[in-house]
C-alpha cells in the first residue's frame, strides 16, 4: 500500500511506519484531530476472507476520508492506526476465523491523518453449506467511558508490545 | 388451482388497510396467481403463521425479512423505490434532556414490538450506556400509543420508526422532540416469496419493478404511498441481514 501523503493531511503530524501481517509496510502519518462520530449512523464495510474491503457504505466513506473507489479492494488495515496494539486484532482474526462474533473498541486513522473511535461487531458470512465467504463489520458511536477504559488497556498493551521488540 | 398467503409486517400505517388489498387485486390481474391477503395486527400472530409455513408472500420489515431469507427460504424480490427505514428516539419537547448523553439508567422507555425499531433504537442508546437492563420498557401496540404515554407524561421516551413519527399530527409532534435519528441508509423493507413460489418469482418481480407504468399499477402504488418498485439483488439483501446480525 502507498505511503501517506503529506498533502492530504491536515494539521501538524507526526510519522510511523507501520508493518502490517502480511509483511508489507507503509509510512503513515498522523494527527491528534479527532472527527467525532455522528449520533445515530453506522459505518458498515464487508471484506473477503483475507480482510480485503469488498463493500463500503456511505458512513464508512464520509468518516474515514477516502472514496470508496478508494477502498474497494484495499486491505481492511487501510485504517489501522498506530496506537491500536497488535494483540486487539489477533483477538478479532482468532474469534471471527472460528466462526463466532467479535466486539470491540477501535481507533481509526483516516485519510487526513486524524481519527474516529468506534464500538465495532465484526461476523463472519457463511455460505449455504456453513463456509465462511468473508466478514461484516459494523461500527456505531462508543460509550466515552468504555472507550476511554479500552484505550487505556490499549496503551499499555502497546508499551509492552514495543518492549518485546526492543528485546526481540 | 392453488391459492398463495400474502401478508404484510405489522408496522404498516392503519390508513394503508385498504391499499393492500387493492396491491393485492392488481397483483392478481398482473400475475394470473391466485392470492390471499391475511393481515395480522400484530408481530405475534404474524410470526405464528411465518412457523406454520403458512405465508408465502410477505411485505417485510429489515428484521423479518433477515430470518425469513435464513431459516425460511425466502428470497427478496424488491423493495419500494427510495424508502428506507430508520427509527428516532423521542421526549416530551419540555423533558430536561437534549441529547442521548443527558440519558440516565431508570427511565421509562415505551417500544412497539416492531424487531427493527427497537434494534435501532437500543443501538442509539448505547452510547448513554443504556440498555434493556437499566430501562424500564413499556411494551405498547402501536405508535400513537407509544406518543400518548409521552403526552401524559407517563414514558420519559419512545422509539418510532421514522416514518410513522412523521404521520403523527402536527399537534401531537410540536409537543414532543427527537432526541437522534437514525442515518443508515441501507435497510429497508421488502417483498419476499417463500419456497412454495420459486417457480413464479421471475413472474412476480416483473410485475412489481413495472407496476409504476400502468395506470392501474400506478393507482395501487398510490395507495400504499410508493413510487414503484426497485429490484433487490441477493448480494443487496445479504448485506442487509449481515447489518441486522451485528445489531443484534
Ligand atoms: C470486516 C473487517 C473489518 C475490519 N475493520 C477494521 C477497522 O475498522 N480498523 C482496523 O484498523 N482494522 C480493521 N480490521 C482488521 C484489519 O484487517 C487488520 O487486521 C488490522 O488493521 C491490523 O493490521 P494487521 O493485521 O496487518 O496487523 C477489520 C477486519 C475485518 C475482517
Amino acid at each position: 500500500m502507498e505511503d501517506m501523503r503529506p498533502e492530504d493531511i491536515v494539521g501538524e503530524y507526526r510519522e510511523y511506519t507501520l508493518t502490517y501481517y502480511d509483511g508489507t509496510s507503509r509510512k503513515v502519518l498522523v494527527t491528534d484531530i479527532e472527527t467525532p462520530y455522528p449520533d445515530g449512523k453506522l459505518i458498515v464495510s464487508t471484506t473477503d476472507t483475507e480482510g480485503v474491503i469488498t463493500h463500503a457504505n456511505q458512513a464508512f466513506v464520509d468518516m474515514s476520508g477516502y472514496t470508496r473507489e478508494e477502498l474497494i479492494g484495499q486491505p481492511h488495515y487501510i485504517l489501522r492506526h498506530p496506537d491500536m496494539p497488535k494483540a486487539a486484532f489477533r483477538d478479532m482474526w482468532e474469534t471471527i476465523q472460528a466462526g463466532k462474533t467479535w466486539r470491540g473498541y477501535v481507533k481509526n486513522l483516516r485519510k487526513d491523518g486524524g481519527y474516529y473511535l468506534v464500538y465495532a461487531t465484526v461476523m463472519p458470512n457463511f455460505d449455504k453449506q456453513g463456509n465462511i465467504v468473508g466478514y461484516t463489520s459494523v461500527r456505531r458511536k462508543p460509550s466515552r467511558r468504555k472507550m476511554e477504559e479500552a484505550l487505556a488497556l490499549y496503551a499499555k498493551m502497546l508499551a509492552e508490545e514495543k518492549a518485546q521488540e526492543g528485546r526481540a | 388451482m392453488t391459492t398463495f398467503q400474502m401478508t404484510v409486517s405489522p408496522d404498516f400505517p392503519p390508513n394503508r388497510i385498504a391499499g393492500w388489498y387493492i396491491f393485492n387485486t392488481w397483483l392478481q390481474k398482473a400475475t394470473g396467481l391466485n392470492i390471499h391477503l391475511e393481515l395480522y395486527t400484530d408481530f405475534e400472530g404474524q410470526r405464528q403463521a411465518v412457523e406454520e409455513d403458512r405465508v408465502d408472500i410477505i411485505y417485510a420489515n429489515p428484521y423479518d425479512a433477515a430470518m425469513l431469507i435464513r431459516e425460511k427460504g425466502f428470497e427478496a424480490l424488491a423493495r419500494p423505490k427510495g424508502k428506507v427505514d430508520e427509527a428516532v428516539v423521542v421526549t416530551r419537547a419540555d423533558a430536561p434532556y437534549n441529547a442521548v448523553d443527558d440519558l440516565k439508567p431508570g427511565l421509562r422507555l415505551a417500544a412497539t414490538n416492531d424487531p427493527a425499531v427497537y434494534l435501532l433504537g437500543m443501538m442509539m442508546l448505547e452510547p448513554a450506556e443504556l440498555d434493556a437492563e437499566n430501562l424500564q420498557i413499556q411494551q405498547v401496540e402501536s405508535y400513537p400509543i407509544a406518543a400518548k404515554l409521552l403526552l401524559q407524561g407517563e414514558a420519559d421516551l419512545a422509539f418510532f420508526l421514522k416514518e410513522a413519527f412523521d404521520k403523527l399530527s402536527s399537534l401531537t409532534r410540536e409537543q414532543l422532540k427527537v432526541l437522534v435519528e437514525s442515518q443508515i441508509g441501507d435497510l429497508f423493507h421488502t417483498f419476499l416469496v417463500g419456497p412454495r413460489l420459486a417457480e413464479h418469482k421471475e413472474t412476480l418481480r416483473e410485475a412489481l419493478l413495472h407496476m409504476h407504468e400502468t395506470p392501474k399499477g400506478k393507482d395501487a402504488l398510490e395507495s400504499l404511498g410508493f413510487e414503484g418498485w426497485e429490484n433487490v439483488s441477493p448480494a443487496e439483501a445479504d448485506f442487509m441481514i449481515n447489518l441486522i446480525e451485528a445489531l443484534k
